[in-house]
Order: C-alpha cells, then structure tokens, then sequence
C-alpha cells in the first residue's frame, strides 16, 4: 500500500469548526435513519409480534369480549399501538449496549463533540423508530376495520403522546444498556418490566371483572392512562385526566432516570 | 515543546485488581512508541485512560500538554483513537461510516462526502464504500477503522492492538499505514502483544506486565541489557524436545526456555564456548536438529529476561 494517494490523504490540513451540539446529535440521529434504512428487518422484527397480537385477539377474543370482532377491534388498536411502542424502548438500550460492546461508543466518546450527542442522537433515532411502527400498526389496524373517529389529527395527537412516553421509558434502558453485559441481557431483563407493564393494564380488557387489588394495579400503571388517553383521542371524547396523568408520569420517569442515566454516562469515561 | 504524552504514577483498579499500577510514562512527539505487554497487562486500560475514556485513580497524565481530567476537552480535540475492537458500525456502508465521523468533526455534508471518498481510495476501499461493513473482511475493516481516526490529521494517534487477529498480508498493510502515519508527523502510542510488530514499528517500547512497567528503551536497547545472545535450537522430532531440554539445562542450567515457535528450545547464552558442547552433547544422544543458531536476543528473550515466563501463551485474561 505504497500509493501517493495515502501520504497525501494524510495532510489534510483543513480544521473545519467544531461541529454543534444540534449538529452531532442530527448527524448520530441520521446513523439511526441509515441502520432502518440497511436492515428493515429491525422494524419487521418489532411490529409482527403487535400485529399478530391483534389478529389473534380480535378474531379468537373480539366477539366474547366486545360483541362483534369490529367493535373489540375499536377499543383494541389503540391500546396494541402503545404496546408496540412501548416494547419498542427496550431497543433504545439494546442500541447502546452493542455500540458499547463493539467499541463504537468509544469511538464516539473520544471525539471532540457535545458528549451527551451519542444519547440524544440515539434518542431521535429512537423517535422515528417508534414513529414508524405505530404507522405499520395504524395501516394494518385500518385494514381490518379499525375507524378512528377523530380522525387523523386525532390519531397523530396520540402517537405524540405515546413518543413522550416512550422517550421517558427509553430513559431506563440507557441505564440498563450502560449496567448489563450483552445486548441480549438487555432483551431479557426488559421482558421481566415490559410484559406486566403492558398486561396489567386495559390495553386488552376491560378491568372491570378483574381482582380488587388486580384493578388498582392497573390503575396505578401508567399505560393503563396512555392507552384509555389514546382511545380519547383516537375516538374523540378524551378525557383530560388521563392525558395529565400520562405527561406527569413521563415528567416524572424522565426527573428520576435521565440524570441516573447521564451520571453513569459521564462516570464511564 | 512538551512532551506528547507523560505520565506519573497513573493507577487504575477495577474492584481489587490494580489494573494499572502506578505507570510513570514520557513519548517524545513524532515517533512511534510501543506498549509492549501479554493479554490483560493494563495497555488498553492506559490508553483509555490516556484518550480521556476513564478517570484515573490516581497519579496524573498529560497528553499533548493537557491535564486528561481537568481538559479532557483538550485533548479529545488533538488526539483520536483506533480501539481494540474495530469501532465502526457494521450496519453502515464504508463510506457512510467515514461521513459520519467527519460530519461529527464538523464539516458541512459535501465536505464529509469528498474526505470519505478520499480516504476510501488511499486506504483500498474504494471498491467496497458501498457495502455495509458487516461484508468487509477483518483487515478491510481495520482499515476503516484507521482511516475513521484519521479524518482529521491529529497530533497523537491511539493504536490499539492495531493488528491483533490479522492475517500476514493485512498486517503489513497496517503496518505501511503506521508508517505513513509517523512519517506525516503525528505521534503514534500502540499497543501490541507480538513483540516482532512492536520491534519493526516502535521507535521506544516500553514493556507492561501485572499493571507496572517493567522496561523502557529502543528495542536495542532493551535487547542489550538481557546481555549474552541466545541460541535457538528447532528438535526435528517433537517427542525428542524434552530429551533436548534435559541435556541443555546440563549444560546451560536454568536459562533454557521454550520458544515462541512449536518445537524450538531458547537458551540465554552467557558463554559462547558452551555452544558447541551443546550441539555435541545433542548430536551424541541422537537428538535430531533441524537448525541450530546463535543470534541477538528477540524482544520474545527480553520479555522473558524480565519477567520469567515466555510472551506468549499467557493466560487469557480479559484486558478490562
């Protein structure tokens, strides 16, 4: 490799101005775009399993639980779409683990740029991920029959409202992503919070004709309140409640678990 | 000018474990310098600490004249780093991969775009900037993972265990690399296992063992202060090699060790007149030889001069 093109790729002179800290997070949040964008299969692999779930429920459960498959279908979707994305949140800290396992983080640490980018461009890349797959679950709800009444500004105001969400569970799994080994720990320790975080909840049935003590469980899980808000807001008559009680349990999630997470981000290095 | 990189009793535990124990280091700017150690011997933990990826214990490090704690800052803008693995995004094409870093540096798209595509045809990657790096093969992506450290030209450049799982033809590629690298006037610390790379690239080496440092000097050097020049002998028939062992320890006591390579016996040889009555004694009870040479000592002699046990074959302990 003893070519003229090497010596001379080498004095580069050229110092270009620190890149903003707008500008790195962008730039980290464009990788996330191009990593959809080479394996689709990503989004594939995490919204099959809401679809299914949907299929099988309405079709096997719809007409025991709600009357008719439409009817069940209705007050289903939304609820699968917070599901989908709240599952969604594990990948935030499966994203960062691998990056610290490979020693791409290092690579972005060791640069001189805003040294929260890496964990806010992930985040945005996050954002679009989650975006995404509630536009895959939405069409393949409209397909079978679900009829938001709200119609579309109804239904994007509850996607919003699941990302602010979302965004604060993500919270979590930078720390579990910064604390656990493997990408795959992060996978199972997630399915230990996430399966009862999104069962125990109303996002299936009604908890009318659970346990006493079942149903203040349920009232107390946060995705019980986005789920009953989306339906409002997908359906028309929400109630303002519920859209409270989902932003101060973000505000709160995020309060408690972003500066956790940035601690242990700094401590690293 | 200060020195590019000094430091003094840089320390680092994990737990109980003194990863790195109390390390006094000084590189002179423009030349390559050499970590020398086996697996586990605190080069990957000195140099993260030395690229401003961990806090220090204690002691103090000062890279390019910078404080690594107090103007991390500092120095991150001077310095880049090639980790121990290849840190780039598997999932990226090449080219995008180099976009991104120099995106991060701050230049505008277009520029991004025409240094990736530079840096793609002096490293030989041309032919592959379009396909995602998990399709590369491992020297290709070492290569990467260079040309990603070299976006912009910086002062110090961080190697770490540049050549590590390479096949020969790969490695000399990394090695003209290193070369340029240095001969373009940038600093270069790399860390190594296989004393032969750090013997043909390091203008200094120091060797690290348990977390301190066990030697400093040009590999001459360091060469010179085993004393004596040592004797290798290659026992044709593998069975015979204890045979040979036990007839030269006759002779040359304690200072016969196993080689590097399979079946070659290494002996520190103090007194040159001994050689003869060794390959006599070995040709007297058969002992079948396929080569028999008296050299300088290797860096292979001087690691175990200085720490009693051959450089290779050490246990694989995670280099935390």
């Amino acid at each position: 490799m003893s070519n003229g093109n090497l010596h001379q790729a080498l004095s580069q002179e050229a110092r270009p101005s620190r890149a903003s800290a707008l500008s790195a997070s962008l730039t980290l949040g464009w990788r996330a775009v191009l990593k959809i964008k080479h394996v689709p299969f990503q989004l594939f692999d995490v919204t099959v399993f809401p679809i299914m779930m949907t299929v099988m429920f309405t079709y096997l459960f719809g007409g025991a639980l709600a009357g008719s498959t439409e009817a069940y279908l209705q007050y289903l979707l939304p609820g699968i779409v917070v599901q989908t994305i709240v599952f969604l949140t594990v990948y935030t800290g499966v994203g960062l683990n691998t990056d610290i396992t490979k020693g791409l983080f290092d690579r972005f640490r060791s640069l001189p740029i805003w040294q929260p980018a890496p964990i806010v461009g992930a985040l945005l890349g996050d954002l679009m991920r989650y975006a995404l797959a509630a536009l895959v679950v939405m069409i393949v709800g409209l397909v079978l029959g679900f009829r938001p009444e709200a119609g579309p500004v109804g239904v994007i105001l509850a996607i919003a409202l699941m990302l602010v969400f979302a965004s604060a569970v993500s919270w979590l799994w930078i720390i579990v992503g910064m604390l656990v080994r493997s990408p795959e720990s992060v996978m199972t320790t997630s399915f230990l919070l996430l399966f009862p975080m999104t069962f125990i909840s109303n996002i299936f049935v009604d908890p009318a004709t659970m346990p006493d003590w079942l149903q203040t469980v349920v009232a107390f899980n946060p995705v019980t309140h986005l789920a009953t808000a989306s339906r409002g807001l997908m359906h028309g008559g929400v109630a303002t409640g519920d859209v409270v009680w989902v932003l101060v349990a973000s505000a709160i999630i995020t309060a408690i678990f972003a500066p956790i997470a940035m601690r242990m981000y700094y401590r690293e290095r | 000018m200060t020195p590019a990189i000094e430091t003094t009793g840089l320390l680092k535990t994990f737990g109980k474990t003194y990863a790195v124990n109390g390390i006094d280091l000084a590189v002179d700017r423009g030349a390559v310098y050499g970590l020398l150690g086996p697996n586990g011997a605190g080069k990957t933990t000195t140099i993260r600490m030395l690229a401003t990826l961990l806090k220090p214990d204690g002691g103090s490090a000062r890279v390019l004249g910078h404080d690594v704690v107090k103007e991390a800052a500092q120095v991150r803008a001077k310095v880049s780093l090639t980790g121990q693995f290849a840190s780039v995004d598997e999932d990226l094409t090449g080219h995008e991969n180099l976009v991104l870093v120099a995106r991060l540096l701050g230049f505008s798209w277009a520029a991004a775009r025409a240094r990736a595509k530079e840096l793609l045809e002096a490293f030989e990657l041309a032919d592959a900037a379009k396909r995602q790096v998990r399709t590369f093969s491992g020297g290709m992506r070492r290569r990467l993972d260079i040309a990603a450290s070299l976006v912009l030209t910086s002062e110090l450049l961080f190697l770490d265990e540049p050549t590590t799982g390479l096949d020969p033809r790969s490695r000399n590629q990394v090695w003209d690399i290193v070369r340029a690298i240095a001969s373009e006037g940038t600093t270069v610390l790399l860390t190594t296992q296989y004393l032969e790379e750090a013997d043909k690239l390091a203008n200094r080496l120091a060797v690290i063992d348990h977390g301190k440092l066990i030697a400093e000097g040009t590999s001459r050097e360091l060469k010179r202060s085993v004393g004596g020049s040592t004797l290798h002998v290659h026992v044709a028939e593998a069975d015979r090699r204890a045979d040979a062992g036990v007839l030269l320890r006759e002779i040359f006591g304690d200072d016969v060790h196993d080689g590097s390579d399979d079946g070659v016996l290494a002996v520190r040889v103090a007194r040159d007149e001994l050689v003869p009555r060794a390959l006599a004694a070995l040709t007297g009870a058969g002992v079948a030889v396929h080569e028999f040479s008296l050299a300088q000592p290797s860096l292979d002699d001087v690691f175990f001069a200085l720490t009693g046990r051959p450089a290779e074959n050490q246990t694989e302990e995670a280099s935390a």
